[in-house]
């Protein structure tokens, strides 16, 4: 790392540059309270104070020495970078399942530098099964990194390309089934969006990430990719999933399915769940058993993957609130967007003064679908005359559709079509399970009642 | 036997830990107090080693989880959040826990640092639901004087406390945490290895603790200051020694300890001088179930039922030496044996200075020996369990006992009630800490370090002064009350209300002591009760006799007010008139009496005026009325 990426002030930098020290190096300072601190130099964090150097002193702890308080620095010693250690496939895995894991990003596997306090992500056969070895008696791993982004920065030309990618590894490498490593933040997009782009799957696809980074001991990756591996092995099941965490505990994980699933949690390890559905399947550990909860799922075929992987990518999601102008929806169509996906209210409503707006955008030949911002239930524009009105303009009505599933199946039914009748006939088929025709009353999450007041 | 500890080198330093009393906890903003009562859920996780770069893991921690360990955490929705759980990153760091280290620092003359970086320390025992501790340096440097001696302060730090062990189920591989006490914030303190004798550690131990108590907010009470001890002598190693919860047993474990390494070396130049080398231990573990078939041993029965082996090896010159006592009730055998149930959990295992024995007869001692080809010198180690076990143990076994041919191992072991210690670990490497990068790092300022300079708390020979001085306190009382939690209610009361300070520095001393012992539940009395009936005290209101009753009915009925208490118990104070009707009305009862003794009635019926209007007038003032009283009569 050279000096100016250190994230310290230019100052600082020269300074440092004048007593011959780099990052890495170990110091000698002297202060002015009259502490001599020995320690080892750190780049800077992001955040903080760029004129205050931290040192990790041998007992392991980091403190930040402000420059202005330096009386004197002295470099002890130059840093050599200690080898990695290789790590090596295990043996006798061959004849195990072939699974196949493609990285987008996130951290699986990393290996942290406890002199640093750096965390180096690795993305490779080896590293998964060093880091879980229980996957040595499962599956035979193959892995490869696809890109490196944070799931926040995923847009519809990733979709694209993981679609492509697996396409590709089905027909080449023949494997039980695909693990993607993803961040979680987006995963529910990408999810949805694999469902829509790949059908007649031979095996499942299956998103997988970690709400605790797998850097420390309490990670949920593990779990959660022991999960991914025995699903892909072992379900019936060829549809794009999400595996993760099904209750804080480690006891449980569920699959759920990619059209169906929104992340409900900003950080708890089961942020992830089933909306106007239940989990295809359930992983109970440490028996590292699966069984299966939902008979309604896709079933894998042999004949030949279909791959349709073009996302439309000029769609906007828009979340309906009072007061909302009109001007949001004309800007969206004057911008030459080709489709939009309301979150409504209730049965799926926005307010009367929008209606002439939304009317003009499909009169303009872009297609508005309706979605609920309750997520919970089914759009129902009959009802009140709000919704009425709204049919009459020709929106949409996006059944019990997640608002994020409508977005994504919008943006992959434009990228096939522009006919609004076409994109009308797609929107409401049942392509992968995307619409529940039946809410069953088990599909709501209970409330908290008596017995959680103490 | 008397040891010189100058002699034999002596060389401790004492590591405290105290919980502070905030509002919230180090990194979220749940309450600080500990639960009694049952959890209101529970759940399972798995803790796994992580690997550093260079690809280590740490082999004690790696053990741990193939054994399959897991850990059941029991919550308490009102005093544990998602934070605790690890299922939300944590808040930023406690402003007030971290002020009170500062002032804390700044009381010892510590440096403070420039800026504070929380740290995450590897500790996968299951106490930290994240696997790591939570830890910050916060100053370094600094010394404390205890009587005369200058003892330096390495570092202090703030960090979090651990969750609380409820139970180890060893057959079921859990070992069960409640979460209450997950965050709390501690203050560690570290000295230099400067201490000599076992009662300088006390004094220090005592002296940090006192300073600690000056800050005010800090828990009080049996858990809430924890010290570990490094002990190390001349020739022998440095002893890590967890958890010593009493000062008093200070002395005695370090005592122990050096009792414990002196005879270790003891037993090393025994062994060289009988020419024992490392190599001559072998790992050869022979199987001498046969022998045993018939052997009274009940735990040897037990074994050899379920289809475990009894397997033994021999420790070649170690005859009289595993049986030769370390410390008080410990031998080496004992080190051997917990070395043994650490590794691999087995429940009987004998050595051979202690045979026959349990049940093993000298026949059967006398053919494992031939058995093992044992000299008159060489001893054994007998195990009986499923043989992969038995394995492991003897492994141990083999791994100790050559340690003993070095002297004394390095270790981290535990304090027993007695003083004794055991083994807990082997000695972690250094400790594994990277960044917590889900915490700002903290700059601390000039500004606010001259601020808490300000307000820094007295110190206690400057607080032993003032209460001698100012408040006229005996030195018995001034110093029972500076140890005691009430120091503060203490000065707020003598300094706002007109009163004698020691009815009230007695009153929340030795008063509160008796309260305790009877039973009465003293914790329910608040500040502001004390408050209440000291004034109405030096308004004359209620008379002093009354506290202890006043003080008992408030604790036991939880009332709210100390009116209430008083017009429940029917105290309120009487005027002249009305004591004067009851004088009156106790000597026509006691007429007779009266007329044959005349003054020298007065002890009795002053007995029986005091039990009628004890606590609602001033005692004085009765006996004066009543002597007045009484010399009318004659």
């Amino acid at each position: 790392m050279c000096m100016f990426e250190s994230g310290y002030s230019d100052d600082v930098v020269k300074m440092l540059r004048n007593v011959g020290a780099k990052v890495f190096d170990k110091l000698r300072v002297k202060h002015v309270s009259g502490s001599v601190i020995e320690g080892v130099l750190l780049p800077r964090p992001e955040v903080g104070d760029p004129r205050v150097l931290v040192l990790k002193l041998d007992n392991g702890y980091n403190i930040g020495v402000s420059v202005d308080s330096i009386i004197e620095i002295k470099v002890l010693e130059h840093h050599t970078p200690a080898p990695l250690v290789e790590v090596r496939l295990p043996e006798g895995i061959e004849n195990l399942p072939l699974v196949y894991f493609v990285g987008t990003g996130g951290t699986i596997a990393s290996r942290i530098d406890y002199k640093t306090g750096a965390v180096y992500p690795f993305f490779s056969a080896e590293e998964i099964y060093s880091m879980v070895p229980e996957l040595e008696e499962i599956a035979f791993i193959r892995a490869e990194t696809l890109f490196s982004i944070f799931s926040e920065d995923m847009t519809p030309k990733h979709w694209s390309k993981i679609a492509e990618h697996v396409a590709k590894v089905f027909e080449k490498e023949k494997p039980r089934g695909i693990i993607i490593a993803h961040g979680t933040d987006t995963m529910g997009y990408t999810a949805a969006a694999l469902a829509f782009a790949l059908r007649r799957l031979p095996g499942p696809v299956i998103l997988v990430g970690a709400q605790r980074s797998s850097d420390r001991p309490s990670s949920d990756a593990a779990l959660n990719v022991i999960a991914a591996t025995l699903t892909a092995i072992k379900a019936p099941f060829a549809e794009s999933v999400v595996t993760m965490h099904g209750e804080t505990g480690d006891t449980a994980v569920l699959v759920h399915r990619g059209v169906k699933v929104r992340k409900m949690h900003t950080s708890r390890r089961d942020a992830f769940r089933s909306v106007n559905d239940i989990p295809l399947a359930k992983i109970m550990f440490p028996e590292r058993k699966i069984r299966i909860i939902n008979d309604a799922y896709i079933p894998r075929s042999d004949d030949g993957v279909i791959l349709e992987n073009r996302f439309d990518e000029k769609v906007a999601l828009i979340k309906f609130y009072p007061g909302m102008s009109s001007e949001i929806i004309d800007y969206i169509v004057d911008k030459g967007f080709h489709g939009i996906v309301l979150e409504g209210t209730g049965l799926g409503h926005v307010a009367t003064s929008l209606i002439p707006s939304v009317r003009r955008a499909i009169e303009e030949g872009v297609p508005v679908v309706m979605t609920s911002q309750c997520l919970w239930g089914r759009i129902n524009m009959n009802v009140y005359r709000t919704g009425v009105e709204l049919l009459k303009a020709g929106v949409i009505p996006g059944e019990d559709m997640l608002p994020e599933t409508a977005y994504v199946k919008l943006c992959w039914a434009l990228g096939r079509t522009r006919s609004l009748e076409e994109v009308k006939r797609i929107m409401l088929s049942n392509i992968a399970y995307e619409i529940n025709p039946r809410s069953e009353n088990r599909f709501y999450p209970p409330v908290i009642g008596e017995d959680a007041c103490r | 036997m008397q040891i010189d500890y100058r002699e034999v080198g002596l060389k401790c330093g004492i590591e405290i830990h105290q919980m502070l009393d905030t509002r919230t906890k180090l990194f979220c903003s749940c309450p600080t107090s500990l639960r009694k009562d049952e959890a209101d859920f529970e759940f399972v996780r798995w803790l796994r080693p992580t690997r550093s770069e260079m690809g280590e893991m740490d082999p004690a921690a790696l053990f741990e989880y193939k054994k399959g360990v897991h850990y059941r955490y029991e919550v308490f929705e009102k005093n544990v959040c998602l934070v605790e759980m690890d299922e939300e990153p944590p808040h930023e760091l406690n402003k007030e826990a971290l002020e009170l280290t500062l002032m804390f620092a700044l009381m010892v003359n510590a440096n403070p640092v420039d800026e504070i970086h929380v740290m995450r320390k590897i500790v996968i025992d299951g106490s930290n639901t994240t696997g790591f501790q939570r830890t910050a340096l916060i100053a370094l440097g600094g010394a404390v004087n205890v009587g005369g001696k200058i003892v330096p302060i390495q570092t202090i730090c703030l960090e979090e406390d651990a969750a609380r062990k409820v139970e180890s189920r060893e057959k079921a591989r859990e070992v069960v945490y409640r979460l209450d006490r997950l965050g709390i914030p501690l203050i560690e303190i570290a000295t230099a290895p400067v201490i000599e004798t076992p009662r300088e550690a006390e004094k220090v131990a005592y002296r940090i603790g006192q300073l600690l108590r000056a800050l005010g907010r800090v828990k009080r009470g049996l858990g809430t200051i924890r010290q570990d001890l490094n002990i190390s002598i001349k020739n022998g190693a440095k002893i890590e020694i967890k958890g010593v919860q009493e000062l008093e047993l200070i002395p005695k474990i370090v005592e122990y300890e050096v009792l414990r390494q002196l005879n270790l070396l003891k037993i090393k130049d025994e062994l060289r001088k009988r020419g024992i080398r490392p190599e001559d231990i072998k790992e050869e573990f022979i199987d001498v179930t046969n022998i045993l078939r018939e052997t009274k041993s009940r735990i040897a029965q037990k074994t050899l039922r379920r289809g475990g082996v009894a397997l033994a090896l021999k420790l070649p010159g170690f005859t009289g030496l595993v049986g030769k006592e370390i410390q008080p009730g410990r031998r080496l055998g004992t080190e051997f044996a917990d070395r043994a149930r650490y590794w691999a959990e087995v429940g009987g295992i004998f050595h051979s200075d202690e045979l026959p024995g349990y049940g093993i007869s000298k026949k059967e001692v006398d053919e494992i020996r031939s058995c093992l080809k044992c000299r008159e010198i060489d001893a054994f180690v007998l195990v009986f369990e499923s043989e992969e076990k038995a394995r492991q143990a003897l492994h141990a076994v083999v791994e100790r006992a050559r340690e003993a041919l070095n002297g004394v191992p390095e270790e981290t072991r535990g304090a027993n009630p007695d003083g004794t210690t055991r083994f807990l670990r082997p000695r972690p490497g250094k400790a594994r800490m990277y960044p917590e990068t889900d915490i700002r790092p903290v700059r601390v300022t000039r500004e606010l370090l001259e601020k808490l300079r300000e307000n820094l708390p007295e110190l206690p020979e400057q607080k032993l002064e003032k209460f001698i001085k100012k408040y006229k306190l005996s030195e018995e009382l001034a110093k029972k009350i500076i140890d005691s939690i009430y120091v503060y209610t203490f000065e707020n009361i003598v300094e706002n209300i007109d009163i004698n300070p020691t009815l009230v520095a007695s009153t929340l001393t030795n008063t509160l002591v008796n309260l305790r012992r009877e039973g009465i539940p003293i914790s329910a009395l608040t500040e502001s009760i004390f408050h209440d009936l000291f004034q109405k005290i030096a308004k004359g209101e209620v008379a002093k006799e009354a506290i202890p009753d006043i003080l008992s009915y408030i604790a036991l009925h939880k009332v709210r007010s100390v009116e209430d208490a008083i017009g429940k118990l029917g105290l309120g104070k009487l005027d002249i008139n009305e004591l004067e009707k009851i004088v009156d009305e106790i000597l026509k009862e006691n007429i007779e009496y009266i007329r044959e003794k005349g003054e020298r009635a007065f002890g009795k019926i002053m007995g029986i005026l005091m039990s009628k209007v004890r606590g609602r007038v001033d005692g004085s003032i009765a006996a004066q009325l009543l002597k007045k009283k009484l010399a009318s009569f004659s």
